[in-house]
């Protein structure tokens, strides 16, 4: 079984080639189908090893197996949460395919195919990157990746935004990835090796940490912090989300996002988690801290925000902010409960950008302002919005919801406190958009002075749609039905946290399922929502901007330099939490 | 000395690297700006490069030196460079081919000027 691992990575990669050698001779709907046959192919394969995933597999790819413990090859891992993602990603591209089938006006005229073709690649690096069993091959994959999502968001090369938004996220994205290799190299030097679980060993070996390791974690971490959008590394991910097609966005805030998230836990519990690594506690503080600071501005500036796709993107900054938090506490718990929410989040944010796209497409704009009662007439997109708003809340029984009361549990104290705001407030801008756009409720509100408006947006399609195509309704539809599933599905959560456990959290084993306490906060959380976004519906100016978030505003200035200095303090912030320890030790 | 010697290349990593950092942050043309990225990604070969220099090697090609007859510098720093340097000539080309349509639809290369995207 665990020869046919590489395949993850290879199906998509060589599927790709197709509809970028052949695109332009191919009628549309051929290239189309190959997409879906590939990707859908990819899934089944993933999903089936996923089934099979117990004992973790691992592969040395091409039979370069280690001679006496010294290895050349590359290593693929196969253990669940690996698996888990590859899988999550080839699902989320089947569906952003479905969602983008025959509609997407493809502006390069004369390659067809370049938009599926880009699409299977980022599939194929996603699952490369959640494969990768050593350092270096995680950053060509992570590179890779990144590549492609540049590219992909600014696919529509004649929007002068989605091109502004594709080079912020290049240029903050590549600088990252770069101090990760740093890093990488650093881990090299100690050690002699480039797979995760030989440098962890190495540097047990080696003793305790020192000022080279701690270099090294800080390093790798930026890169995958970076990708994961904690603060202060967030900042390229409105810009990119508010600009990049819909089906892309429905990938990258789905899955991109938490490959970090996912990269972070991977790289520490793998490689620094031993004697010889950062210390447990100096961990907990860096991963919390950040956390709360990423779930704290993601959730007030997905408030303060009109342009819909843009305050969908800050929600996924909170949401990850919940994730880090949620790992950062370090108990197997915390490992499921994020596992799960990740799940659930990946389904119901790619269902809300669906939504969206629906009004991209029918209107031309993603403003609501502008937007104020346009809609009542997409009353199933309108049902599906606030059902997924209903969802970001962590409503039970949604899968966001188990996910999110497991990792409540686990952090405990005031954490619970933060996991309930963030997701009511995140869920009440979202249900606030539903209840202006959809619905008309409420005076029309006055413009801010600092902000995108979402206005004056190009639709994707060809024209402005007269209908919506059947695609576009069903895919957020059964992404939704997804989402419920994940928490509905008998069983299926001590599934996840048992295969979770199996990778890491060092043997420990916890089980994951609905308790009073969660279903009460998942309730109190939606409550919480619903309030706000009545609030902010019928008094609007109680809810407005308050001084001291014009100033969180002005930091998100659109300058690449700003993004690229912020950086720089993230790393020293980083540097400065996981320090204590090293210096302790 | 020797030791000198010896932390010298990191020095000149971490050196080469901030140097484009402030680049990025402080540029005014973003062909610049995609300049400084690819000097910081000079940095990490400087890094990998040092990382695998041990004291009288050679080049790690076995055409016309016995294998162990005399020290050779770590050829897997070697190749994960030169993996890294198509890595960085792909970033650069797309990000360039970037620079060019903004240049074309914002008509400024200046990044002060681009302010459609903030708040």
């Amino acid at each position: 079984m665990h020869h046919l691992l590489p395949l993850l990575v290879a199906v998509p990669l060589l599927g790709a080639a197709l509809p970028a050698a052949a695109g332009r001779r191919l009628p549309r709907a051929a290239v189309e189908i190959t997409g879906f046959v590939v990707s859908g192919g990819t899934g089944a394969l993933a999903l089936l090893l996923l089934l099979n995933s117990t004992p973790p597999m691992t592969e040395w790819v091409g039979g370069w197996l280690p001679v006496g413990g010294q290895s050349v090859g590359i290593v693929v891992l196969g253990d669940g949460p690996a698996l888990g993602m590859a899988t999550l990603a080839s699902l989320l591209t089947l569906a952003a395919l479905a969602y983008s089938w025959r509609y997407f006006d493809a502006p390069p005229h004369g390659h067809t195919g370049a938009f599926t073709a880009l699409m299977l690649l980022f599939q194929g690096a996603m699952c490369g990157f959640a494969l990768a069993g050593d350092l270096f091959n995680a950053f060509v994959f992570f590179e890779l990746m990144s590549v492609v999502a540049y590219a992909l968001t600014g696919y529509r090369i004649d929007e002068a935004r989605a091109v502004q938004g594709a080079l912020t996220f290049g240029v903050v994205n590549s600088l990252g990835a770069y101090a990760m290799l740093m890093g990488i190299a650093l881990l090299y030097a100690r050690t002699g090796e480039l797979g995760m679980s030989a440098i962890g060993r190495g540097l047990d070996a080696h003793g305790g940490p020192d000022a080279l390791v701690l270099a090294s974690f800080v390093l790798v971490m930026t890169g995958l912090l970076v990708k994961a959008a904690t603060v202060p590394f967030h900042f390229w991910l409105p810009d990119a989300h508010a600009v990049a097609p819909t089906p892309v966005c429905m990938l990258l805030s789905g899955v991109m996002v938490e490959l970090g998230v996912y990269g972070a836990w991977r790289v520490y519990g793998t490689v620094f988690a031993g004697p010889g690594g950062i210390p447990a506690a100096d961990l907990t503080r860096a991963l919390v801290t950040l956390g709360i600071l990423t779930a704290a501005v993601g959730a007030v500036m997905c408030w303060y925000q009109r342009h819909i796709k843009r305050l969908l993107a800050y929600s996924t900054i909170a949401h990850t902010g919940l994730f880090l938090v949620g790992l950062g506490v370090l108990t197997p718990e915390g490992d499921d409960g994020i596992a799960l929410y990740v799940v659930g989040h990946a389904a119901v944010k790619a269902a809300l950008f669906a939504c969206a796209g629906v009004l991209l497409d029918r209107f031309g704009s993603v403003d609501e302002h502008a937007l104020h009662g346009r809609a009542r007439s997409l009353r199933a997109t309108g049902v599906m919005f606030a059902i997924g708003a209903l969802g970001l809340a962590g409503l039970p029984p949604f899968g966001t919801g188990l996910g999110k009361s497991v990792a409540e549990e686990a952090a405990g104290g005031p954490l619970t406190v933060g996991y309930v705001l963030v997701s009511a407030i995140t869920a009440g801008a979202v249900l606030r958009v539903t209840a202006r756009v959809f619905l008309g409720l409420g005076p029309r509100p006055e413009d801010a002075e600092y902000e995108t408006s979402g206005s004056g947006e190009e639709p994707e399609t060809g024209g402005l749609l007269r209908r919506v195509p059947d695609t576009m309704t069903t895919v957020p539809a059964v992404l939704l039905a997804a989402a419920l599933a994940v928490g509905v599905a008998p069983g299926f959560g001590d599934l996840v946290a048992r295969s979770v456990n199996e990778a890491g959290s060092g043997g420990a084993h916890a089980s994951a399922h609905w308790t009073a306490p969660g279903v009460l906060l998942g309730l109190a959380a939606t409550a919480l929502a619903v309030i706000l976004a009545a609030l902010a519906v019928t008094r609007p100016t109680w809810l407005a901007a308050p001084s001291w978030a014009a100033p969180l505003r002005r930091l998100q200035s659109g300058h690449v330099g700003d993004y690229v200095a912020w950086l720089l303090v993230g790393t020293t912030l980083l540097g400065a939490l996981a320090l204590p320890g090293v210096l302790g030790g | 000395m020797s030791h000198a010697m010896d932390v010298l290349p990191y020095l000149v990593a971490a050196y080469v690297f901030l140097t484009g950092c402030y680049g990025l942050a402080t540029s005014r043309h973003l062909i610049h700006a995609v300049g400084c990225l690819a000097v910081c990604q000079s940095a990490t070969y400087i890094l990998l490069l040092a990382v695998g220099y041990r004291a009288g090697g050679t080049a790690p090609v076995f055409s016309d030196i016995e294998p162990g007859s005399r020290p050779v510098v770590d050829p897997v720093v070697q190749a994960l460079t030169l993996t890294d340097i198509v890595v960085g000539a792909t970033v650069t080309a797309l990000l360039l081919a970037l620079v060019l349509q903004i240049a074309k639809r914002h008509g400024t290369v200046d990044p002060d000027e681009l302010r459609e995207l903030r708040g």
